[in-house]
């Protein structure tokens, strides 16, 4: 074995294309590091989300939320969504601390008590808001939470993409593997498909309507993830994306978190 | 009697008309300095009790029927750095003309600066960690007539600043005036055998609700820690009922609400899938000095058996001091529960637990549930089971009868 191997390196040492080439994995990562060095500082955001659910006979119900964001820095994000609509969860606010690798730390905030409430959030696999989103699916992406495969070239819609593969280091990651379509000009997924443990497939999001803001970041108008196990889907529809609005950790802290609105 | 109960009435109608001229001074002042819009949110909803059992006491009724009306109006400006918010709360009930109340829930100024928040007015405050009971939160009085479960509170009025450094926040409270507790009268369940004379309260203090409370309290998030450090000295919101012989001859419970100096501490500390919680008070000034106590756990099983659904477990051991004495429900209990969450469209939830005496054999048994009903409604039933308590516990004995079925149905706007 340590012969063939040595046979082999011996092979490659010396054979001028394979030699410079990068392995998948080596591809697959300096995709991902590009796509988020791309997309960093842009410091904090606003956007209104209104989330479409539909279940397998094409019913529908529609939540509304206010989300603020906040990049720091060698860390994930942190996160407050505020929900507008049904009327019944009205004022109902989630904060979210992401870190580079799990766990993220999670409180939500119920307003007929008044209570601030700590979330265990090591399991992201459970659906947010009973859609087809995971918590998982809408956390912060760092590059450290995968190992990447790139795997080959391949147009979405007429868009020239690079297919790359993604394993969750997390254990408790819903998912076995994802493969993601990541447009070669923008450097954005243009969709994602969702493998879970048992590696069948789950899950697939589309994002489309992607905008540049501030010359830079690209944001997506609409996110459709279907289950092709249950047959539901959810689509995300965003707008009002608004940077460097000036917010600080202030605005992300517990008791911003009680006067959220 | 129906005297008195309706000047409870008109003492609500007159405190909330007395807010009236300050409310409209605050429209004023924002009309003046802002051209944003108010929003107007809130619910009506209708609620019905059954009690299925004979009542223990003459007079107490069977079915229990009333509308609730909470609206609030809320305004924000400058950045969202200052807010007003104004919520009144109605019930009208069949039954308990007690029940029959109204409240000021909120009325409050706030304005966050940098480091520092500061808000004015009546409030409602929440301080805690466990589930089965809430010891820690102290700030505002129950509104128990509404639900046993003591998570209803009073609108406080308060004066609070809050100052936020990266070491954690320190809250100083001033509370200047004090609200009773509410107790069914005489048709109402869910109480003992003599009804408590709500409109005849005895205090310690020389100047009754007008003594001024203060409170101060240190809370931090440290990694997987929240923690909570309070004090607070002044009027106990938790009354000693005492018996007296009226010139008639009949005998009331005249609520006493003593001067007390509470300290407590809660904590929680997420680890993996589980939650560790404590509360813990000192308390003297009511009687000797005692100590009490709800510690324990949730663990959380997230999307069982390839469906969406959350199902999380509660474990809490419930302690005071002062033992079988104890003016209290639960001196030394054990409370297991269930909560189920869906994760379907209509949030449905469900909540199912009991609390066991472990030096005794009573239980007492509930379940709450909710779903969403189109957009707009909301459908909540709760059942509450008061099983095999002794004859000797002066608290649990009196509401054996009073197990219970209660539905609501509110309508969001």
């Amino acid at each position: 074995m340590k012969r063939l191997v040595a046979t082999v390196s011996i092979v490659l040492l010396f054979h001028p294309l394979v030699a410079l080439a990068e392995t998948p994995e080596e591809r697959g990562l300096a995709i991902a590091v590009e796509a988020d060095q791309r997309d960093n500082g842009w410091v904090d955001s606003t956007a209104e989300l209104t989330m479409i659910l539909r279940n397998r006979h094409g019913q529908e119900s529609t939540r509304t939320i206010r989300s603020k964001s906040l990049e720091v820095e060698n860390d994930g994000d942190k996160r407050l969504s505020i929900f507008d609509n049904p009327r019944d969860v009205k004022g109902t606010a989630m904060l979210t601390f992401s870190h580079k690798l799990p766990p993220d730390d999670q409180w939500l905030y119920l307003p007929a008590l008044k209570r601030v409430k700590r979330i265990s959030s090591r399991n992201k696999s459970g659906s947010f808001m009973g859609s087809e989103f995971s918590f998982e699916d809408l956390g912060s992406q760092e590059v450290e939470q995968y190992t990447y495969k790139y795997l080959r070239d391949e147009e979405v819609d007429g868009r020239p993409c690079f297919v790359i593969e993604r394993y969750p280091v997390d254990k408790y990651s819903g998912y076995k593997r994802q493969v993601v379509w990541i447009d070669q000009e923008r450097y954005q997924p243009l969709k994602v498909e969702y493998y879970d443990r048992k590696n069948a497939h789950l899950k697939t999001l589309t994002s489309r309507g992607y905008h540049q803001y501030l010359g830079r970041y690209w944001r997506p108008d609409e996110m459709e993830m279907v289950n092709h196990q249950n047959h539901k889907s959810t689509l995300l529809k965003w707008k009002n994306y608004r940077f460097h609005i000036g917010l600080t950790k202030r605005d992300f802290d517990r008791n911003s978190l009680k006067r959220a609105r | 009697m129906q005297r008195r109960k309706g000047g409870f009435a008109i003492r609500c109608l007159s405190a909330l008309c007395a807010v009236a001229p300050l409310r409209l001074y605050v429209v004023f002042l924002l009309c003046a300095t802002t051209a944003h819009a108010w929003e107007l949110t809130g619910y009506v909803a209708t609620e019905g009790r059954l009690f299925w059992e004979t009542a223990a006491f003459a007079r107490q009724g069977n079915e229990q029927l009333s509308l609730v009306f909470q609206p609030e109006l809320f305004h924000e400006w400058d950045d969202g750095r200052q807010q007003v918010v104004f919520t009144p709360f109605l019930r009208l009930d069949s039954l308990d003309n007690e029940r029959t109340h109204g409240d000021i829930r909120e009325l409050s100024w706030l304005v966050a600066g940098e480091s520092w928040e500061l808000r004015v007015g009546v409030r409602k405050v929440y301080w805690g960690v466990t589930e089965s009971q809430h010891l820690v939160d102290i700030l505002n009085q129950t509104d128990l007539i509404e639900n046993i479960d003591t998570e209803d509170k009073l609108g406080q009025p308060m004066v609070n600043v809050a100052l936020i450094r990266d070491w954690g926040t320190i809250d100083l409270y001033y509370l200047p005036y004090f609200r009773e507790r509410t107790f069914p009268g005489r048709r109402g369940r869910l109480r003992g055998p003599l009804v408590v004379d709500t409109d005849h309260p005895l205090y310690a203090a020389a100047n009754r609700e007008y003594h001024p409370d203060f409170a101060i309290r240190y809370s931090h998030t440290i990694g997987p820690f929240d923690i909570g450090v309070a004090h607070f000295t002044g009027t106990g919101r938790e009354p000693t009922l005492v018996p007296v012989v009226s010139g008639g001859g009949d005998t009331t419970l005249r609520p006493r609400y003593d001067t007390i100096d509470q300290t407590s501490i809660d904590l929680q500390a997420v680890v993996g899938d589980w939650l560790w919680k404590v509360e813990a008070i000192r308390r003297a000034g009511q009687g000797r000095a005692f100590v009490a106590a709800t510690t324990g756990f949730e663990y959380t099983f997230v999307a069982i058996g390839e469906t969406d659904i959350d199902l999380g477990l509660v474990g809490e051991w419930l302690f005071d001091d002062r033992g079988e004495g104890a003016p209290t429900l639960f001196e030394d209990d054990l409370f297991a529960g269930v909560r189920l969450t869906l994760n379907d469209p209509q949030s449905t939830d469900l909540l199912a637990g009991v609390i066991s005496d472990l030096s005794g054999d009573g239980h007492l048994a509930s379940v709450e549930a909710s779903r969403r009903i189109g957009d707009r409604y909301r459908l909540s039933v709760e059942a509450r089971l008061f099983l095999s308590p002794q004859a000797d516990d002066p608290i649990a004995y009196p509401l054996r009868r009073d197990s219970l079925l209660q539905l609501e149905l509110a309508r969001y706007f």
